[in-house]
């Protein structure tokens, strides 16, 4: 019985330390692998919000997705929420619809956690999948390294292909002073036959948890 | 460390202990909880004492837009320049800041200067920014850059950063290494010395 004291008081230490333990991450020179302009990219089966698995094959009548990784914590992803809606109750109707991917893993960001991420996606109305990248299998083949991170692509003959990379538009702090609405405009492009002029944007994000 | 207690004899008996076991688990994390409040209580008071002393009004933030900011990219007075962009919002960012103060003390005297460029939002410097710089009693040069014209400027900083932070840049007159990612102080001091020698 005594042992088994002392068992439980290592594993109750263990569980107590590991409580705050943050996990490492090696820098690296220059950007990961991913995708890029033109590439096609790979469906995925996640989790949502309701429950159930989403995937793009879903949407059998989409022209294309504005996949959005973006997460509950980042102070950024915050910010955009309300444009992240909007974008999709714009497009969504013209076969454009948002999918939102949370790419971070919860156990480093528990805010970022399935149960957090349905209080989150009821209490803001999201009207697209809030999907958990369990794994953390799909992001890195996008090649996102950030929340929020955009990849807009379009469903063709040959798979979804990757249009537009980058930031939702040009000003992050107040969404009245913006000049350039970065995924509207590609959006656009896309749903008139035209070519995408600006296909990459950079902005400042919170890293991927890992 | 704490694994050594529990080799494969112990296990067994582990099992056969089960349900004597599970009272003593129930008991113990009970415990836990409670410590985990008793933690957490301290820290919530450690905080209260921590915000009452700070007057961070004599805390002198200089902020630039990128145009202002460019110049401490490009300084050529063969000083090694270690810029790290950050936030007090960003955990990664926050956690290696001392391994900077450490590098910019140990290696002041050896012709190294770090300058730690905040991209907090302007309407928390004054309540989170400069109180965090007070608290943190931060020794190397701390400058904030507001300019929210992200696709411009950050390219400019790197073609290879992708806008996550923290991202450092080290730089020597003309030579410069740019990194996405977090260091531990041994990666940092082993990086600045490449530009030392």
């Amino acid at each position: 019985m005594k042992k088994a004291i002392q068992i439980m008081s290592v594993i109750c230490a263990v569980l107590f330390i590991s409580a705050f333990t943050v996990y490492e991450t090696t820098p690296q020179e220059g950007v990961g692998s991913g995708y890029s302009i033109g590439d096609v990219a790979e469906d995925f089966s996640l989790k949502n919000t309701d429950g159930n698995m989403v995937s793009l094959s879903d949407y059998k009548d989409a022209k294309g997705f504005i996949v959005v990784f973006t997460c509950n914590t980042c102070p950024y992803a915050v910010m955009y929420e309300d444009r992240i809606i909007a974008l999709d109750k714009k497009y969504a109707s013209k076969g454009y619809p948002v999918i939102a991917i949370m790419p971070n893993n919860t156990d480093v960001k528990p805010g970022d956690n399935m149960e957090a991420m349905k209080d989150r996606a009821k209490s803001k109305g999201f009207t697209f999948p809030y999907l958990i990248d369990e794994g953390q299998k799909v992001y890195p083949k996008y090649g996102a390294t950030k929340t929020p991170h955009v990849f807009l692509l379009e469903k063709t003959g040959a798979g979804n292909v990757v249009k537009y990379i980058g930031a939702i538009d040009d000003n992050y702090k107040d969404a009245s002073a913006v000049k350039t609405k970065y995924v509207e405009d590609a959006v656009d492009a896309l749903l008139t036959g035209k070519e995408v002029k600006q296909t990459e944007t950079k902005a400042i994000g919170c890293s991927i948890k890992v | 460390m704490l694994n050594y207690h529990i080799d494969n004899e112990v296990l067994i008996k582990f099992k056969a202990m089960k349900l004597k076991l599970l009272i003593v688990a129930i008991l113990i994390i009970t415990s836990c909880k409670q410590e985990n409040k008793k933690v957490v209580k301290d820290i919530a008071i450690a905080k209260k004492e921590v915000s009452s002393d700070v007057n961070s009004n004599d805390v002198e933030l200089e902020v630039y837009d990128y145009e202002g900011f460019k110049k401490f990219l490009n300084k050529k007075d063969d000083k090694v320049y270690v810029i790290n962009f950050w936030a007090t919002w960003c955990a990664p960012c926050v956690k290696e800041l001392p391994y900077f103060e450490k590098l910019n003390s140990e290696y002041s005297d050896k012709n190294v200067e770090v300058i730690l460029v905040s991209l907090d939002f302007p309407h928390l410097y004054e309540s989170k920014l400069k109180p965090f710089i007070k608290k943190r009693d931060l020794k190397s040069k701390v400058i904030a850059l507001d300019d929210a014209d992200m696709n411009t400027w950050i390219p400019q900083v790197s073609k290879d950063w992708s806008g996550a932070i923290p991202a450092t840049v080290i730089y020597r007159n003309d030579s410069n290494k740019f990194f996405e990612g977090s260091f531990t102080y041994e990666t940092l001091e082993t990086e600045v010395k490449s530009f030392l020698n």
